[in-house]
């Protein structure tokens, strides 16, 4: 059987500028992070023989393939669930380099998520169809139930009845990732921190979540390479191996308004994925020196803390509240700044920041780091990543 | 309709009254037949009214008035317009002040007294005669049914140049408020739930004011969201049970931002428990949202979301 850890590796990341209105079309952000990640390996497009993204990109894979100049395919994939598909589509190629179906693959997300299709915004269309996801949604769209914030509130409330959890608790989320951010020249929050009051503060979105819970919304793109780990040690970076790659859904799951399972308080397609990279790589949550945790709206971010085995249930407010995500914490959590501070590219810039923690070249570089673990989309059939250092 | 151009509404209503006032009593026409025994018959029976001084001839030979009167309340009857008026009706002072209210919007109209005196009883044979007197306008006065005047006339009744009755009657003539709520129920409900034979029976069920959870025909299992097939014993024979329409609050939230098509912010989102054993997701309404909490006991109500959709809402129950 073809063995998956450490028989590949992240080679090569790039992006375009993180904006709110990038000016061009998504297919071009695609092309152009595409181009910087092979920059970045030191590889050309005619390198390139298989593509994968995600269900809800726009840009088919053969678009891209034309406008970067890369010429035959053997393999394209694509990864469903939304933001839960940003490690699996690093598992998909990484699943063919180590197969032989391809040898070098480039994953990709470009959106306008600003300036075009605001995920935020009801759409009344998503309830309207008898697909199996349009029956889902059918049990809770019309009651008004219809936004990613909303859904993931429902959650949180429980979660806070269980465990006397309160919003300033999620605000020291946002606090800490704006802290983050603001150190990093390529976050949209570049040099503007928050405080808990100013959390507080921000009008409420869907309570118990007030603004400054959500992640912000961003234009922009990242591309990233995957090649063997073998193929990767000759090229222009030192790799970001593989040590472990893995999707996971949960018994009882709907796309993000799982609330028919006995508990509400977990994120129990995260502890499958979680599962799965402990075993793959061999490792324990002692042996992560800085996370990339998820984090479109912040409670998840409690419940990943839990849910991957960093402290117990319930305890992760105190795990926050005595600073251990942040960059000189117990486990320094996403150090650029996430998707609250850095920006919103459906996690595909957290497996980015990853990589640059692994190289050592972060701007908020976290001392020794030879591991690290990286979430995908919370909430919703998910996937997750352990890259490693030689 | 612009303050100014309200209070010269006014002035000219009032103006108009003054006149009508000062015409003073205004004779009618007699009434098309006398008092009679036929008409007290239909109406005794009609009303429930078994006094023989009315109807029995030698009842009311014996009785102080010594032959047939009519019943008092009847004097209206006397002197009514039928169903097709004929020309006939002779116009009172009351009619120009109803035309002037109906032309400047106060369409609507209720009566809101009507006081009768009676000088005497009247006997078979007597032929009446109305003279109306329109005593009085008074507005405009902000009432439940809109804004309006009161009017107010008087009529008396005549037997030869004898007055038998009188009559006090008001209405109040209002401008009916903007009915908005009926446009906007017929406005379609933009978030639609996708049915499909799975879900039919759910939603038919809510069209008839029943809360249905779907039970396994087989294993009797209970599941919502139903689906085709039960998870327990794979069978695909379905069935379900009329829930008891209880619950308990399990989760929830209140949704702010950003609007949503079809609903006014803020609004309760709630995950409810049913004592069944499974969960249902739904509104919580007529409570304020600071007032919902988990634990908290509802109950379900249905709600009409436009002219096809009912949506099961949930209540509290002490309401
Ligand atoms: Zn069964």
């Amino acid at each position: 059987m073809v063995s998956l850890p450490g028989s590949t590796a992240v080679a090569g990341i790039g992006a375009t500028e993180f904006s709110k209105q990038s000016g061009r079309s998504e297919l071009q952000l695609a092309a152009e992070a595409v181009f910087a990640a092979l920059d970045d390996a030191g590889l050309s497009p005619s390198d390139v023989d298989g593509l994968v993204t995600y269900t809800q990109d726009t840009n088919q894979e053969i678009a891209v393939a034309r406008e970067v100049g890369i010429g035959d395919l053997t393999f394209f994939s694509r990864v469903h669930y939304g933001g839960g598909a940003a490690c699996g589509t690093v598992l998909h190629a990484a699943m063919a380099v180590a197969t032989g179906v391809a040898e070098t693959v480039v994953c990709y997300r470009a959106f306008n998520e600003r300036s075009g299709r605001r995920f935020g915004q009801p759409d009344a269309r998503i309830g309207g169809e008898p697909s199996s996801q349009g029956l889902e949604m059918s049990w809770h769209v019309p009651y008004g139930l219809m936004t990613p914030a909303a859904w993931v509130a429902m959650f949180a409330r429980r979660y806070m009845h269980a465990y006397g959890v309160t919003s300033e608790d999620f605000g020291r989320v946002a606090v800490a990732m704006r802290r983050h951010a603001a150190t990093n020249p390529a976050a949209w929050f570049h040099g503007r921190p928050i405080t808990l009051e100013e959390h507080q503060a921000s009008r409420w979105i869907a309570e118990p979540l007030h603004l400054l819970d959500c992640c912000q919304e961003s234009d922009g793109a990242v591309a990233l390479v995957v090649t063997s780990a073998e193929r990767a040690r000759d090229l222009r970076r030192s790799p970001a191996l593989i040590s472990a790659a893995a999707q996971g859904a949960g018994a009882g799951q709907l796309m993000m308004t799982s609330y028919y399972r006995d508990d509400m308080t977990g994120l129990p397609e995260m502890g499958v994925v979680g599962r799965r990279l402990w075993e793959q790589s061999g490792l324990g949550p002692a042996d992560i020196q800085t996370a990339i945790l998820y984090d479109h709206f912040t409670p998840f971010v409690l419940t990943q803390l839990e849910e991957l085995g960093f402290c117990g249930r319930g305890e992760a407010r105190d795990f926050v509240a005595g600073g251990g995500i942040e960059i000189d914490g117990r486990l320094p959590v996403n150090p650029h700044g996430g998707q609250l501070g850095e920006a919103y590219i459906h996690g595909m810039n957290g497996i980015a920041e990853a990589v640059r923690q692994i190289r050592g070249t972060s701007v908020n570089q976290v001392a020794a780091v030879r591991n690290v673990l990286v979430t995908a989309g919370t909430g919703v059939p998910t996937s997750g990543l352990v890259l490693s250092a030689e | 309709m612009t303050a100014t151009a309200e209070a010269d509404l006014h002035d000219r209503l009032m103006a108009l009254a003054e006149r009508q006032i000062a015409v003073g009593e205004v004779r009618g026409v007699a009434a098309a037949d006398p008092v009679n025994l036929p008409m007290i018959r239909h109406w005794a029976a009609a009303m429930g009214d078994a006094n023989p001084v009315y109807t029995d001839a030698e009842a009311a030979a014996g009785s102080a008035h010594g032959e047939i009167v009519a019943p008092p309340a009847m004097i209206q009857v006397w002197t009514m317009p039928g169903v097709v008026r004929d020309g006939r009706q002779a116009t009172t002072p009351v009619d120009d002040v109803l035309r002037a209210l109906d032309g400047s919007g106060y369409t609507g109209v209720v009566a809101t007294n009507c006081e009768q005196t009676y000088h005497r009883y009247l006997r078979l044979g007597e032929r009446l005669v109305p003279a109306t007197r329109f005593t009085g306008l008074a507005g405009p006065k902000r009432t439940a049914l809109g804004e309006g005047y009161f009017v107010t006339w008087n009529i008396t009744w005549y037997s030869q140049d004898e007055p038998v009755a009188d009559m006090l009657f008001r209405v109040l003539k209002f401008r009916p408020r903007e009915r908005k709520t009926k446009p906007e129920a017929r406005e379609p409900y933009p978030l639609k739930p996708a049915i499909n034979r799975d879900t039919a029976f759910f939603w038919e069920g809510v069209g008839r004011g029943e809360l249905l959870i779907q039970r396994c025909a087989d294993c009797g299992e209970l599941r919502h969201p139903p689906g085709p097939v039960c998870p327990s014993c794979r069978s695909v024979e379905r069935t379900h049970v009329v829930a008891s329409g209880v619950g308990e609050v399990y989760s929830y939230v209140v949704h702010h931002n950003p609007p949503v098509p079809g609903r006014s912010t803020p609004f309760v989102v709630a995950v409810v428990e049913l004592p069944e054993g499974v969960r249902i997701v739904g509104n919580v309404v007529d409570c304020p949202p600071e007032e919902v909490g988990i634990g908290m006991q509802v109950r379900v109500t249905y709600r009409q979301m436009d002219d096809e959709l009912i949506l099961p809402m949930w209540v509290p129950q002490e309401s």
